[in-house]
């Protein structure tokens, strides 16, 4: 067991956890963070990405006890004084979600993708994303929606 | 008002997704919760000569452990098959037992065993490890074709043949295969598929000591079906005290259909502990466990006309159903699929077998199309190898054979209503530049890859339902669906419906319609679904029935509201019901300039005394409230048609496929709203070019699953599709007044006959699907290519 202090979007936190606890296990359970979703066990699907000081992470590969004062940002923190965040809105606006289930890493990886590429192409979207899958979209609305975030942003 | 129906409007159930605020099962917890976790077989088939849970039931934080004893002993009844076939020679369909947790024998990897209920789900898993069930192994059996000469695994099913079904008129059938100058035969795998929702199923049974009211929370598609078996078959609890939510559900595609063994076992063990009880699957397991799709093997034949007319079909497939017979595992390979081998086309005379057999793998059952994909690749693939057989352009082989009047009669079941097949396929062929097809592929060649095109013009049967129909043919239930609208006195309205939506859009779609017939804006329409607490019985969702039926059910409910609310205007108005219009919202006396609006006849209808200016506006007779329920059955099936067209390019070093260009014309009739239904036929075509090129679920020879992982099973990724062209044709279902065909399953259906036709088409010789890269490349090495890298 350690006692941890995180900044988890943007609120200072401290915990005592086990060593063992994933970063995703500690969001759902323990912060009650439910938009980090769990989709499988073997650090493929991507539902589980956040943001780890900055940068995506799969939070299902992350142990928290790890996070010791790094700043952690769920999908519940993106949005600011109850503004989506341009992401968000683009999604919507293409339809780039239909149950909802892979949204939240999906649209925590598209934003780390402008982060690093403020224009990419197609081909670099679709290779970035490769690690969030979606069973509903066939990613074309995501894409799209990528696309024209990054023309926005 | 402009008009909602047809518009592209943006999802009202976007935001809570987007923000994180969705709530699936797996996120909602209960106080004093229990956590569950499955002991499952890892043998494929082995009788259990014990089960020894004492140590496990002494370790730290376990509550108890329940095994196939328990449920034996307290009468919990089995899984049920809900459509029933029967054979060729009259006979039901054999149905193995089926317990929930298994006590004598187990059938499959995954098959469940035990479970044990603790504190914390670490102490459950950790518990599960000290259930020693002793087995004595028996040898399974994997493969489709070699199941009916295996030895029987079920006690009374012989050859291990569930049912030997036959659709169409052989004696006719033969009689036309007689007088044909050529006919065209080939044999097909339709590969095993696993659904693979994105959201694992979760289930957390919830019984009250206190009102005796037992809750299941569950991940399903059709929480009222869930509840009528669940009560009726497997005796969990009595109906009128057993509510089921299914919350925000992460995608379906059939797999949440069925009520599994864990929904009984959670729900048993709640009542059983007397605290909640919750199990959410890991992603191996719902591999392992949750219901896989398609399997069949089959043998196909086309007679023909020396001038390209098609004269008759045959079609003999044997279907896997896996180890047992889940609740849609008979009709999908069967009705579901034997009348959909026609195609579009005007065949006189055609007979189709399946036989549906047993095998030591997990149960199959509805995967997104459900039948109708394996009966358009069937069909689809053989008109192409004629058309090729007898040299004659592949797309004017089909239209030589399309039907092209309507009502259309088909030789083996459906009446379609209305179609234009020509229309779809001339604006398919004109998207994608078809003409200009062989210049590409010269192009292509020049980079060193092998193009090819592929054609789908693809039929399907859907809108689930009408129940004479169904129920004639095996259907357990009917499938009606339910709608109830309440108008709330405040003036916003809240709709009921019987279906449900895991990612289809209802709460949009819906609203629209409502807007537009009660001139309500859609900010103030809430769509309900996935309570049975809340809105009354309906059917759920599969089989592209939400709009055709759910929908019509809302348009009839509409209907009822908009007639009492004339009524208690021409009370108010001082005229006669008949000549009171109803308009955007507004109650208009004929002939004058006298109205109200809906709002303001709702708020009368829950005040019929005397308030400020209003007095007693009902007319004699007519109750108080503006709540109206409709149940509608439709007519008929509806019947959406469309045409894909695919090319691809192939590596001919490393054999493996490129999409390049795919393009889609579909006709669902009316649409609602395009950016909805684009998203359906984009994921729709993600899953069949997944089937094609990717997807395999594969069974080692003991009976182990070796594809049970995202590692192992390959999922279409973003990096594996192009851009997708969609269009549309419409010609209007006339079997309900939305003129609604269905689009839900459409993608999944057509595409791998278009994007195999074009493998092939560039390969130049058959393979199977899926076509992955190391399968084109043995091929292309086989058929001599020098280029194929050693």
């Amino acid at each position: 067991m350690a006692v941890i202090k995180i900044k988890v979007n943007g609120k200072e936190i401290s915990r005592e956890v086990s060593d063992s606890t994933l970063l995703s296990d500690f969001i759902r359970d323990n912060l009650l963070l439910t938009g980090t979703h769990i989709g499988c066990d073997t650090s493929q699907c991507g539902a589980c990405v956040v943001h780890l000081n900055g940068k995506s992470v799969k939070s299902c590969t992350t142990l928290v006890a790890d996070c010791n004062g790094d700043e952690i940002t769920t999908i519940e923190g993106l949005s600011k004084n109850g503004k989506l965040h341009p992401m968000q809105e683009s999604f919507k606006k293409h339809h780039g979600l239909q149950c909802g289930f892979c949204t939240p890493g999906m649209v925590m990886s598209a934003v780390d993708l402008l982060q690093k590429n403020k224009n990419p192409s197609e081909q670099e979207i679709r290779d970035w994303l490769e690690g969030n899958i979606c069973r509903c979209t066939g990613y074309q609305g995501i894409v799209a929606a990528v696309k024209d975030a990054a023309s926005k942003m | 008002m402009a008009n909602l129906v047809g518009a592209r409007i943006e999802r009202k159930e976007d935001k809570k997704f987007l923000t994180g605020k969705g709530r699936y099962t797996a996120d909602i917890n209960l106080s004093n919760q229990t956590y569950a976790y499955f002991v499952r077989s890892p043998h494929a088939r082995a009788k259990i000569t014990k089960v020894d849970h004492s140590k496990a039931k002494k370790a730290p934080g376990v509550v108890d452990v329940f095994t196939g004893d328990s449920v034996t002993k307290d009468k919990i009844g089995g899984l049920i098959c809900g459509w029933k076939i029967v054979s060729q020679d009259g006979k039901d369909m054999k149905c193995p037992p089926h317990p929930v947790l298994a006590k004598d024998v187990v059938n499959f990897v995954g098959d469940h065993v035990a479970v044990v209920v603790a504190e914390t789900l670490e102490q459950a898993k950790n518990a599960a490890e000290l259930v020693n069930v002793s087995y004595k192994l028996l040898k399974p059996v994997i493969k489709t074709e070699k199941a009916t000469s295996f030895e029987n695994i079920h006690e009374g099913i012989d050859n291990n043949l569930s049912f030997d079904f036959i659709l169409g008129d052989k004696g006719k059938t033969n009689e036309a295969f007689s007088k044909a100058d050529k006919v065209v035969k080939l044999d097909l795998v339709n590969n095993r598929l696993i659904p693979n929702a994105m959201e694992p199923r979760a289930a957390i049974g919830d019984y009250n000591t206190s009102s005796d009211e037992l809750t299941l929370y569950t991940a399903s598609q059709n929480p009222h079906l869930d509840r009528l078996i669940m009560s009726a078959f497997n005796a969990v609890h009595p109906e009128h005290k057993f509510r089921i939510v299914s919350p925000d559900v992460g995608g379906g595609f059939g797999s949440k259909i069925n009520v599994y063994a864990e929904d009984v076992v959670v729900a048993y063990a709640s009542k059983k502990i007397g605290r909640p009880v919750k199990w959410v699957a890991e992603r191996s397991e719902s591999f392992m466990s949750d219901n896989h799709g398609r399997d069949h093997v089959t043998h196909a034949e086309l007679a023909l006309k020396s001038d390209g007319k098609i004269i008759g079909l045959k079609v003999d497939t044997i279907a896997n159903l896996g180890a047992y017979s889940l609740v849609l595992a008979a009709v999908t390979p069967t009705y579901l699929y034997a009348p959909l081998v026609l195609g579009i086309y005007d065949i006189p005379a055609a007979c189709c077998t399946v036989k549906g057999v047993y095998t030591n793998t997990a149960p199959t059952d509805a995967y997104r199309g459900a039948g109708r994909p394996e009966a358009t690749y069937v069909i689809e693939r053989i008109v192409t190898e004629a058309a090729k057989e007898i040299g004659m352009d592949q797309a004017e082989f089909r239209k030589k054979n399309f039907i092209n009047k309507f009502p259309h009669q088909q030789c083996l079941v459906h009446n379609i209503d209305s179609g234009d097949y020509n229309a779809h396929l001339d604006k398919a062929l004109e998207l994608s530049d078809y003409k200009n097809f062989e210049n590409r592929r010269s192009q292509s060649a020049k980079k060193g890859k092998l193009r090819g095109i592929g054609l789908s013009t693809y039929f399907e049967a859907c809108g689930v339902a009408p129940s004479a129909v169904v129920m004639s043919i095996g259907a357990g239930v009917g499938l009606w669906e339910s709608a109830e609208i309440r108008f709330n006195p405040t003036g916003n309205v809240s709709v009921f419906t019987g279906t449900h939506s895991h990612g289809q859009s209802h709460d949009t779609t819906f609203a629209q319609i409502v807007g537009d017939k009660l001139g309500v804006s859609i900010e103030n329409i809430d769509i309900v679904h996935g309570d049975t607490d809340k809105g009354p019985f309906g059917m759920g969702t599969y089989g592209s029935r939400s709009l055709a039926v759910g929908g019509t059910a809302i348009v009839k409910a509409c209907d009822k509201i908009i007639a009492k609310g004339k009524k208690v205007a021409a009370k108010m108005l001082e005229g006669k019901p008949e000549d009171i219009d109803f308009k955007g919202g507004e109650f208009i006396l004929k002939n004058s300039n006298k109205k109200k609006t809906i709002g303001e006849i709702a708020f009368a209808c829950y005040l019929p005394g005397t308030f400020g200016d209003v007095k007693s506006p009902l007319p004699e007779g007519v109750e108080p409230g503006l709540i109206e329920t409709s149940f509608f059955d439709p007519s008929n099936f509806s019947f959406p048609s469309g045409s894909h067209i695919c090319e691809v390019e192939v590596d001919e070093e490393t054999g493996e496929t490129k999409l390049v260009k795919y393009t889609v014309v579909d006709d669902f009739g009316t649409v609602i709203n395009p950016l909805i239904v684009e998203g359906q036929v984009h994921g729709g075509v993600a899953q069949g070019v997944g089937q094609a090129l990717y997807e395999n679920a594969h069974y080692d020879e003991s009976g182990q699953l070796t594809s049970a992982s995202y590692m192992d099973y390959t999922m279409p990724r973003a990096d594996n599709l192009p851009q997708i062209t969609i269009d549309y044709t419409c010609t209007p279902a006339t079997s309900n007044p939305l003129g609604a065909k269905g689009c839900g399953e459409a993608g999944t259906i057509a595409a791998p006959a278009a994007v195999m036709n074009a493998v092939i088409d560039a390969v130049g010789s058959d393979v199977s699907m899926p076509a992955t890269a190391e399968k084109v490349w043995k091929v292309l090495k086989k058929n001599g290519s020098k280029k194929a890298a050693a």
